[in-house]
């Protein structure tokens, strides 16, 4: 492999990373504060990247337009999920919810699949994405390095919120204990509203951007993502955004440097995902960055 | 009612459901008959579910993995040699895949046997995992299971499948083995071994104290409910005479989970009913996706409503009825005896089929 | 050592992260004896019986159980071997009933598989029809045979807590940890209880280890005991030794009663 193929390998990892990045942010944070793996969130972000395909063709809305109308529509979206699916099985046994969010995530695919057919569909790329830059014999597009920057911007202003803001210390204080934070005056509904909120905008840009790298959707496209996103959250250690983070780009950069590197694999990348996920499982239940938490008998 | 009696009364629903089947065998058409063997398969498939979840608290959401197993090692040995030949068109089958040669029964069990090998192999490591974790790694095995088989081209002819799968499975197999399902783990529920699987769901840590093996325990119900699910998969495979590794997606293990959920989880009860309901439900509505004429117009059908439907539902059940239709009661005959006056002591809703 | 002591444990040690729950907890329990374990909230009681039953591995330390060593036992194994336990915060098996949550404490001196009664060899049949009768006897012991086939929940909180002894009743033990037996009930349940823990310590032949807050019920039916705080055995004795100890009395109401002591 020549130095100059190896470097586009890396870019790509990268960028591929930082899209599983954004999504396992809104599992993480759905986990960390609901101990909830929410199945729906893998077509939350389906749905954003097909808002923005809407917005362009059916409204003719200029394409940025499009883009926050998308995160708007999908940010609400997350929270009515909660509301109303997540919501009244606050007090019942923990997989009740799970099994709910598995409905949704049926419902909502089957849903794109009733309204926009199952068939991909091209989407419209911003024309300054199409250019690529060429350094020696490396080829960069644009949204190769967009997608890292913008990650490492929301992951800041994420941070931000969780350690500087009210909404934060809520966000934290019913992680810990949700009982104790209803007790303490903490409008935890509120609090749960704007993690859905914030974690399904997020879905939602990274849609958006997984569309204009693999420049076509379809109503089954948030599945592998989103169970790819989901073990990258594991990896990093669920709860953790910095965790979140470092295991997506981990993970994009296991994927697509074993394929490089091991072509005849390539027919099990889907699989290695799911290996890596048992493997951590087993030996270090709590990834990187998570934190124990003890059986109390 | 002591035990003669109830034997005698089982022995004559088994019968019963003979009788039936002998009549639905020379009355009614292939269609009908086709929705008869998907219930029995499915209800196969929700009560092996139920005995891993409902009953021992597993969540797990790997059942498309047991069943492609078995599907897989059935189909290998029932196919004949020359079929073999014409199917694995690229780069030729392994040479025991060609050589692999049973009886239905033996295939059958075998696919059966293979799954709960692996359900045991992966058990050792998984079971060890609570609830939720517990749900993704099982589902990450059957993903596993899938990328495997579009992937050993040899063995599993890759994305192609199997095509024209002897059709052997028919409703005597599906129902007996149905029957021997709902036997085995209705005796291995109703001996103080269930009591023990239950307890493990209630509290596992007080089981834990009254000196049981909870792992061993947990290995034990997962392997027998992978066993039964691997028999679903052999069946179907024999019924559907096609598969391929597309046909094994996350979607099937929730049409059973559906049913689980819906009849009741730890009903075996709720998930006879549930099966029977669900599959009619599902075939019934397989219409509304096809194109329908009235006259000379056609109305286009609409793919995806029926799964629109079915998630839909599924929200609903466990939003406003958790326990689903039976909750945990179970049919009993000393109930319908005492409901029919035959005096005898009323159930407690917790009497058993084969009691 | 000693053939007359059932469980003897020496310098057990429990660490959370810097956290030094109990400290060096040695304790000898003679055959027969009721014996109680005492200590204002937190002192590490709980602790101690986590690391007997094995529910904790004692950071350092030596758990020996009628000659054998316990430590590092899971639970199960520690059950098999003769220690029952029962919980603080009642641990039923809530959706069983009252005789299947009896019945699964004799699961672990069954020895019929589940397989036996699948292929219906009249040995299963024979060993659940002795699992279910000996169950019933004991239900009778604590006085809920008649709610044989309520379901466990639904039971009231006194009846929970004697369903619980007999179901540690039914892993036929040498030894029962009772952790706070009395919790919740009025000064009459506490009288008979009193009467009912030496009762079935008779009947069984038992020895009984005791968490308990309930000051009389201690005094009156513990002939020897140790007291807790923070985690250090700071006392140790008869009950009317203990009793004026002036170090348990500070422990319990503060220094300054204790100077007046």
């Amino acid at each position: 492999m020549t130095p100059e193929m190896f470097i586009q390998h890396a870019l790509n990892s990268l960028t591929l990373g930082s899209l599983y990045a954004l999504i396992a942010i809104g599992y993480t944070m759905v986990y960390g504060i609901l101990r909830l793996i929410n199945f729906a969130h893998s077509e939350i972000f389906m749905l954003g990247a097909y808002f923005v395909f809407w917005g362009v063709s059916l409204f003719s809305l200029p394409w940025p337009l499009a883009v926050a109308a998308s995160i708007v529509f999908t940010a609400g979206l997350g929270i009515m999920v909660d509301r109303i699916a997540y919501r009244p099985l606050r007090d019942a046994p923990r997989i009740s919810a799970l099994i709910s969010s598995i409905g949704v995530s049926f419902f909502l695919q089957n849903v794109a699949i009733v309204f926009f057919q199952a068939i991909p569909r091209g989407v419209y790329r911003p024309e300054w994405m199409e250019q690529p830059w060429i350094v020696g014999a490396v080829r960069i597009l644009p949204i190769t390095l967009f997608v890292p920057v913008l990650s490492v911007l929301f992951m800041l202003g994420l941070l931000y919120i969780v350690y500087r803001t009210k909404t934060g210390l809520g966000m934290r204080a019913i992680s810990k204990d949700i009982e104790t934070s209803y007790l303490m005056g903490v409008n935890v509904n509120r609090v749960i509203a704007i993690t859905f909120g914030i974690g399904s905008g997020l879905a939602a840009a990274s849609g958006i951007m997984w569309a204009l790298r693999y420049p076509q959707i379809q109503p089954m496209m948030g599945t592998i993502p989103g169970f790819k996103a989901f073990i990258a959250a594991v990896f990093g250690g669920i709860g953790s955004i910095q965790g979140a983070v470092v295991g997506g780009v981990v993970l994009g950069f296991i994927e697509i440097m074993t394929v490089a590197f091991f072509p005849d694999l390539a027919g099990y990348r889907d699989a290695f995902a799911f290996i890596l996920l048992i493997g951590v499982l087993l030996f270090k239940p709590t990834g990187l960055f998570g934190a124990r938490v003890e059986d109390k008998v | 009612m002591n035990r003669g009696t109830l034997t005698i009364l089982n022995v004559l629903a088994v019968a019963a459901l003979g009788l039936f089947i002998w009549w639905a065998q020379g009355s009614l058409d292939g269609y009908k008959i086709q929705i008869l063997n998907l219930i029995a398969v499915n209800i196969i498939l929700a009560l092996s579910l139920n005995l891993i979840y409902g009953f021992t608290g597993m969540f797990s959401l790997g059942h498309a993995g047991f069943m492609a197993i078995g599907a897989y090692v059935c189909s290998i040995l029932i196919l004949t040699p020359d079929q073999k030949d014409t199917l694995f068109i690229i780069g030729g089958a392994a040479q025991w895949v060609q050589d692999a040669q049973a009886p239905f029964v033996v295939a059958t069990l075998a696919g059966g046997l293979v799954a709960a090998l692996f359900g045991f192999i992966i058990g050792f490591p998984l079971l060890r995992l609570g609830d939720d974790y517990l749900g993704i790694a099982t589902l990450g095995f059957a993903e596993i299971v899938r990328v495997a088989a579009t992937n050993m081209t040899s063995v599993t002819n890759g994305a192609l499948g199997f095509k024209g799968i002897p059709a052997y499975a028919n409703l005597w197999w599906n129902f007996g083995w149905c029957v021997v399902t709902l036997y085995v783990i209705v005796r291995l529920l109703k001996s103080n071994t269930g009591n023990v699987l239950k307890a493990i769901r209630d509290d596992e840590t007080a089981a834990k104290a009254m000196g049981v093996n909870v792992f061993r325990m947990k290995l034990l119900s997962f392997t027998v409910g992978s066993f039964f699910a691997g028999i679903g998969g052999a069946l179907l495979a024999s019924l559907l005479t096609t598969i391929d590794p597309k046909m094994f997606l996350f979607t099937l293990t929730f049409n059973v989970l559906m049913i689980v959920v819906t009849g009741g989880l730890g009903s075996l009860t709720g998930s006879v009913l549930a099966g029977i309901g669900i599959t009619v439900l599902l075939e019934w509505l397989r219409v509304v996706e096809n194109p329908v004429f009235i006259g000379d117009f056609e109305l286009a059908g609409i793919p995806g409503m029926r799964m629109v439907v079915f998630s839909l539902a599924l929200i609903v059940v466990i939003l406003f009825r958790r326990e689903g239709l039976m909750g945990m009661r179970e049919f009993s005959w000393q109930a319908v005896g005492s409901k029919l006056g035959l005096g005898g002591k009323p159930g407690s809703g917790k009497g058993g089929l084969a009691q | 050592m000693n053939k007359d002591i059932v469980l003897e444990t020496t310098g057990l040690t429990m660490r959370f992260g810097g956290l030094t729950a109990v400290s060096g907890f040695s304790a000898a329990l003679p055959k027969g004896s009721i014996t109680g374990l005492i200590g204002p909230n937190g002192a590490g009681k709980t602790t101690c019986f986590n690391m007997i039953t094995g529910f904790y591995k004692p950071t350092e330390g030596r758990n020996v159980f009628m000659g054998r060593e316990l430590t590092g036992l899971p639970p199960h194994e520690v059950c098999r071997a003769g220690i029952a336990r029962t919980f603080q915060n009642i641990r039923l098996f809530g959706n069983e009933t009252v005789l299947e949550n009896v019945m699964i404490g004799s699961y672990v001196r069954q020895r019929s598989s589940w397989l036996a009664s699948v292929f219906c060899l009249p040995s299963a049949f024979r060993e659940d029809k002795a699992i279910r009768e000996r169950s019933l006897q004991l239900l009778d012991v604590v006085g809920l045979a008649h709610l044989e086939n309520e379901q466990a929940s639904s039971l009231p909180y006194g009846a929970q807590r004697r369903l619980e002894i007999a179901r540690a009743l039914a892993t036929r033990p040498s030894l029962l940890l009772l952790d706070e037996p009395a919790a919740g009930m009025n000064p009459q349940e506490t009288q008979d209880l009193i009467g009912f823990i030496r009762q079935i310590r008779d009947q069984f032949d038992l020895t009984v280890l005791l968490i308990e807050h309930d000051m009389k019920l201690v005094m009156e039916i513990c002939e020897h005991m140790w007291v807790l705080d923070y985690g250090v055995t700071i006392a140790e004795g008869a009950p009317a030794a203990i009793q004026s100890n002036p170090k348990v009395i500070e422990a319990y109401l503060g220094e300054e009663y204790a100077c007046d002591a």
